[in-house]
């Protein structure tokens, strides 16, 4: 039906560790320039969703399609696994993950970071990778950072570097897991910048997040989850503003 | 200042024992005393390497033979494996008639065998404690990017787990440079072996094995030198910026 296909779908992802049920049939369809922000308190499932999106987890159940191209999986005595691994590296490849800790290689300068995955897992050429690598660092204001390692900077330097790493993917879908929760609050508002922007050209993100200011300015639709399940989503006006199970109204009310 | 010239001056000149000759025999010792080192240390670290890898798999039947391997080597005295290696040898059926003998007759291969078997099995549990305190957030990132375990492991693992392992590893180093004095009781000359021959020569046990322990100083603060260079290239990142 659809002419092109779209650069992410989920359906009825559940997840369990051990006896627990943490995801419990999750769905998603992320159309291209969507931002969907992942909303919930903590033990909701909202990470280990997302996680599950480039198997960081692996799902028990349900389907992933990147692209149009669904991920083969099969079963084995540990439970169930993809069925080829380079499928799997294929499709990582094309959604970036930023994570809350950062994760920057320590032992690579912020430009090695950046132009790492790009040259050993995309094959392109290092001068290539190095003259958008600094294009981006420039984007994230942190041309001047290029030679510096991750420790020798703060940690929103890090976050805003590590989005350019992801950036320079070129990837379909961009995930967030909490960019900015293990920031400072002085800090949080240039990786928040960031993300506006990438979300004003266009980009296709998901995004779990505490910030609900984001979540109303920036996203085209929000999913409010609990204990692992879907219990409220559309348009952030109407989730946000006019929610209607009593959980999110509490989880919105101001906090004292 | 005065007093200690005067007295060298007065060693030098009623001097017996260090002779053209014997420093001869310092020399040649020092000189395998380091062939010894550096090749067991050389071909320790290529071993060291993969099998740290294999240490560090998940799957049991890799694992475990390795864990063996090291349990043994690091669970007996060198000495011990120094006299199973040299004088076991020999009592393989028939090793005497094959070109090995030729190697194995000499004290030098033996040893070296034994020492390089030693600090393989060191290293592995070195390389193995750096590689499992790779930060789980480094992985995650690797894996999340699309990196296979082979990259990964070469792009990110190992670089991270050997600048980590340096300064362990110029401790053990330093400890294969004094372990190998024992090779002189395989009757290899070596620098405690030349010590040992001029002590037993002149009865003058200061004079020889304070002179032999004084090179081997030397030889400790040129390892601990070169360690230090390489610490502060290849652990730059992990220093923060002055301020």
């Amino acid at each position: 039906m659809a002419a092109t296909p779209l650069p992410l779908e989920v359906r009825n992802i559940t997840k369990r560790f051990g006896e627990t049920e943490v995801l419990k049939g999750l769905s998603l369809q992320a159309h291209k320039g969507d931002v969907i922000t992942l909303i919930g308190a903590s033990g909701s499932g909202k990470s280990t969703f997302l996680r599950c999106m480039n198997l960081l987890e692996q799902p028990n159940e349900g389907e992933l399609l990147v692209h149009g191209e669904e991920i083969q999986f099969k079963q084995t005595r540990h439970g169930r696994e993809p069925a080829d691994w380079n499928q799997v590296v294929r499709m990582r490849a094309k959604l970036s993950m930023v994570f809350q800790s950062f994760n920057l290689w320590a032992h690579m300068t912020l430009l090695e970071n950046v132009i790492e995955a790009p040259v050993h897992v995309l094959g392109k050429s290092k001068k290539e990778a190095i003259e958008h690598a600094r294009a981006l660092l420039e984007r994230v204001g942190l041309a001047d950072r290029a030679d510096y390692y991750p420790a020798q900077m703060s940690g929103g330097q890090q976050q805003r570097g590590a989005i350019a790493r992801a950036l320079a993917m070129d990837p379909e879908v961009m995930l967030f897991d909490e960019p900015t929760s293990a920031l400072d609050p002085e800090l949080v508002g240039d990786v928040l910048k960031v993300m506006r922007d990438l979300a004003d050209e266009g980009r296709t993100m998901i995004v779990v997040t505490h910030e609900m200011a984001f979540a109303r300015d920036v996203s085209t639709q929000v999913l409010y989850l609990h204990q692992g399940i879907v219990e409220e989503a559309g348009p952030p006006a109407e989730v946000l503003d006019t929610p209607r199970s009593e959980r999110l109204k509490q989880f919105l009310a101001p906090k004292h | 200042m005065q007093a200690l010239s005067e007295w060298f001056t007065e060693l030098l000149a009623d001097n017996t024992i260090f002779t053209a000759q014997t420093l001869g025999y310092y020399g040649s010792g020092l000189v395998t005393t380091v062939q010894l080192v550096f090749l067991s240390l050389i071909i320790g670290l290529v071993l060291a390497v993969p099998l740290a890898i294999g240490r560090s798999s998940q799957r049991r039947w890799i694992r475990t033979p390795i864990f063996l391997y090291t349990y043994v080597f690091r669970g007996t005295p060198l000495l011990i494996q120094l006299y199973l290696i040299y004088y076991g040898v020999v009592f393989f059926d028939g090793i005497q008639e094959t070109w090995l003998w030729v190697l194995l007759e000499e004290p030098f291969v033996p040893a070296l065998i034994a020492f390089t078997l030693n600090t393989a099995a060191y290293t592995t549990e070195i390389f193995r404690g750096a590689i499992k305190a790779t930060p789980r957030g480094e992985i995650e990132a690797a894996r999340a990017y699309g990196m296979s375990r082979r990259l990964m492991m070469r792009r990110i693992i190992l670089p991270s787990a050997f600048r980590r392992a340096l300064p362990a590893y110029g401790n053990e180093v330093i400890f294969m440079l004094h372990a190998s004095a024992i090779a002189s009781v395989v009757t290899i000359m070596d620098l405690t072996g030349a010590a040992r021959f001029i002590y037993a020569r002149y009865y003058a046990p200061f004079d020889a094995f304070l002179f032999v322990a004084a090179i081997y100083l030397c030889l400790t603060f040129a390892i601990l030198y070169l360690f230090r260079y390489l610490e502060k290239r290849l652990l730059a990142h992990l220093k923060p910026l002055e301020q």
